[in-house]
């Protein structure tokens, strides 16, 4: 946002896109609203509002919290209902936040938010420590593989900056933590309503050497959270011009799920097990000779065989496998339980199939983190392991190998909802 | 950056080119709302992305408010021949005739909250089952927790509390008869973000955008454009300023700033270094705090 703005470092950041989660009391919205207004990515006219709203509560102090507030029925509330999405820039990064509220009866929107992120902030109250929904939090981060966790120890104002309680939050969180696959983990004790630590280092806790969250989320190393290694290409539609000019052009139009691509590689095309070599990666702006997670291009094979929508390009020695009943971790969406042998639409990568939650073989209490054998009753915002039967097979990875091709939607062909989201294990 | 990493431009085009992938894939009818304003230019960029060396296969929709800047509607009749797409134009002077909406009247009359009615009933008529819009997250507290693929019952309209969950990037197309969606492809980018990507791909937009010497009047703190659709109180003087447009709507609310921006790496300066939002200077977003939402709610945007 300043004057000194360079044009061409714009034109080469990277986007990092994390989720934030926390409960009602302890600083979330604090936290965001500051990170925000530290890193001046909030506008005058927005300012001005939020002072005025300020004001009309009585508050002494402009209320950083009223920036993230959305809709009408919530801004009465005073609590997020929903997950929001916010975006800021430094000069080093582009940012995307996916808010979501931290209530038991929110999960839904925590899986929403996580299913896209790179990262997530996870908060503790420095006052109370590891708590049920910092547990909740985790467990979500590591069941959506999240690659990179920050706890953001807050409110270390109210424990006077001090290293010991933030030392006691940490060893909790980590003894937790072992029990779960959490990869790359980071500690910052911070005060969102004072500002310590967010954007600028705290001066209160000079015995805390590493960096702020804004220089750790500008940092982060992010280029290897995409799978290199498996080549996965699901076809979204076929481009045929019938223009004279390019007459018998057949090209396969798709977004890279996983792996690179090349001209001249062979493939073979799923279902049908067809073999042939890549002629072409075709976009407006040329023909590129490789192409990578998670770009959208258009490929052209030497062979005119028969592909459509729902199939996918992979390479013949490296092959996902074909599974109709699959082993799934699936979390329920919906107000709606699951009906006994009802049938969903099952959505995954560009594919489509019936399917039926045939065995519900465990329950995840997500806040012991203990399995319900017994407890097989499926609610809103469960989290359950499942057994699904699908009408046809589907080419899946496990889901801690790729996010892409390892996740799956269902949908009631009644009512044509989402009713749950599944990671493939 | 490795060399396997996207930049974050490369990264959202990516992503909206695939949106836009899936609307043709999962639709049978589905349009894109076209404005004339930069976001819709961007999106009809991303559609040729998405498709070529095929044709757009989708028509493009402009509600007509009648209140047009004459730039933008010479502007649209010529990107629409290149493309070589069919236009579909939903008249609001039409509803106003079949007494389907009152025009409003006094001295901030505007006609952008009639809008709604004819999209609906544009959408209605050519049975569209899928609109794709230029419209950001960004842009507005109500539309921060709008969904890519935004689901509107059979009278068009949306209802925050009971929006599809949208996990990864598996779009939920799926419908009743007389439903419809809206598709926004281009979510995720920031006002910054679709400059610098104009810039980049050097896409051509309407010279309202670009700081010229123009007849003006100063109201409600923005320079409103003169024209014959504007009623003139005491004291309202016109006057020659050198103005640009940040957005561009119904040419009888949208306010004008001052500006030396005359081109595209002028106006990426400007806005790296501006302190207001570019709806700031929208007259229908003024009217009051959850203006946007209200209208969202009946079906707008």
């Amino acid at each position: 946002m300043e004057n000194t703005f360079d044009t061409n470092s714009y034109l080469n950041m990277e986007l990092l896109r994390f989720t934030t989660a926390g409960s009602v009391d302890d600083g979330k919205s604090t936290l965001i609203g500051r990170l925000l207004y530290d890193s001046k990515s909030i506008f005058e006219d927005q300012v001005a509002q939020i002072e005025a709203t300020s004001t009309k509560r009585g508050l002494d102090h402009v209320d950083l919290s009223l920036f993230t507030d959305g809709l009408k029925d919530e801004r009465e509330q005073g609590i997020t209902i929903d997950v929001a999405y916010r975006y800021f820039a430094t000069p080093k990064r582009k940012f995307i936040i996916a808010d979501t509220p931290g209530h038991v009866q929110y999960t839904r929107n925590m899986v929403t938010g996580a299913s896209t992120a790179n990262l997530a902030l996870i908060l503790v109250d420095a006052r109370k420590g590891v708590i049920e929904q910092t547990k909740r939090h985790t467990f979500i981060a590591s069941l959506l593989q999240i690659p990179h966790v920050f706890v953001c120890i807050n409110k270390m104002d109210l424990v006077d900056y001090s290293q010991e309680a933030y030392d006691r939050v940490v060893k909790e969180y980590t003894d937790f933590a072992a029990k779960l696959n959490v990869q790359d983990v980071r500690f910052i004790p911070m005060s969102a309503l004072h500002g310590d630590n967010v954007v600028t280092r705290s001066e209160h806790m000079t015995w805390y050497e590493g960096g702020t969250l804004l220089h750790n989320l500008e940092t982060v190393h992010i280029s290897a959270d995409y799978n290199l290694r498996d080549c996965r290409f699901p076809v979204q539609t076929v481009i045929r011009p019938h223009t004279d000019e390019y007459h018998d052009f057949r090209g396969y139009a798709g977004r890279v799920a996983g792996g690179i691509f090349k001209k001249g590689d062979k493939v073979v095309a799923l279902p049908s097990g067809l073999e042939s070599k890549i002629s072409g990666i075709h976009t407006l702006t040329g023909e590129l000779e490789e192409a990578f997670p998670p770009m959208s291009v258009t490929i052209t094979l030497e062979d005119d065989i028969d592909i459509s929508r729902g199939d996918m390009l992979v390479r013949s020695e490296n092959r996902p496998e074909a599974q109709q009943d699959l082993d799934v971790m699936l979390c329920w969406l919906n107000a709606t339980p699951p009906r006994p042998r009802a049938k969903y639409v099952l959505k995954q990568t560009t594919a489509d199939a019936r399917a039926m939650i045939t065995e519900i073989t465990y329950k995840m209490d997500i806040n012991t983190l203990h399995r319900l054998e017994e407890d097989k009753d499926i609610k809103m915002n469960d989290i359950a392991r499942v057994k699904i039967r699908s009408t046809k097979p589907i080419f899946a990875d496990e889901y801690n190998q790729n996010r892409v091709t390892g996740s799956l939607i269902l949908v009631d062909e009644t009512t044509n909802e989402t009713v749950a989201a599944g990671m493939i294990r | 950056m490795s060399n396997y990493s996207l930049t974050h431009l490369e990264e959202l085009e990516a992503e909206a080119i695939y949106v836009i992938r899936e609307v043709y894939a999962q639709f049978d009818n589905p349009a894109i709302l076209f404005s004339g304003g930069k976001d819709s230019i961007v999106v009809a960029h991303l559609a040729r992305k998405a498709f070529w060396p095929a044709k757009i296969p989708f028509p493009f929709v402009h509600i007509d408010t009648g209140h047009n800047f004459p730039e933008t509607m010479a502007f649209r009749n010529q990107l629409i021949k290149d493309l070589g797409v069919q236009l579909v134009v939903g008249s609001v002077q039409e509803s106003i005739d079949e007494g389907a909406v009152a025009e409003e009247t006094g001295i901030n009359a505007s006609r952008n909250a009639l809008q709604t009615t004819t999209l609906l009933d544009t959408i209605e008529r050519n049975n569209f089952d899928a609109c794709m819009g230029g419209a950001r997250r960004d842009e507005e507290k109500a539309r921060a927790k709008e969904r890519f693929f935004s689901h509107r019952d059979d009278f068009g309209q949306w209802d925050p509390k009971n929006q599809r969950p949208e996990l990864w990037n598996l779009f939920n197309g799926k419908k009743r008869m007389g439903e419809n969606f809206r598709v926004f492809p281009i979510s995720n980018w920031t006002e910054m973000d679709v400059w610098q990507y104009i810039l980049q791909e050097n896409i051509a937009i309407p010279e309202l955008y670009f700081a010229k010497e123009r007849n003006v009047i100063w109201r409600h703190g923005s320079w409103l454009p003169m024209s014959e659709f504007i009623t003139l109180r005491e004291g309202d003087e016109p006057q020659m300023k050198m103005v640009r447009f940040r957005t561009l709507g119904d040419i009888t609310i949208t306010g004008g700033q001052e500006s030396d921006a005359d081109t595209l790496e002028k106006i990426v300066q400007e806005v790296a270094s501006s302190r207001q939002t570019e709806r700031g200077n929208r007259e229908d977003d003024k009217r009051s705090e959850s203006a946007m939402e209200d209208r969202k709610r009946q079906g707008y945007f």
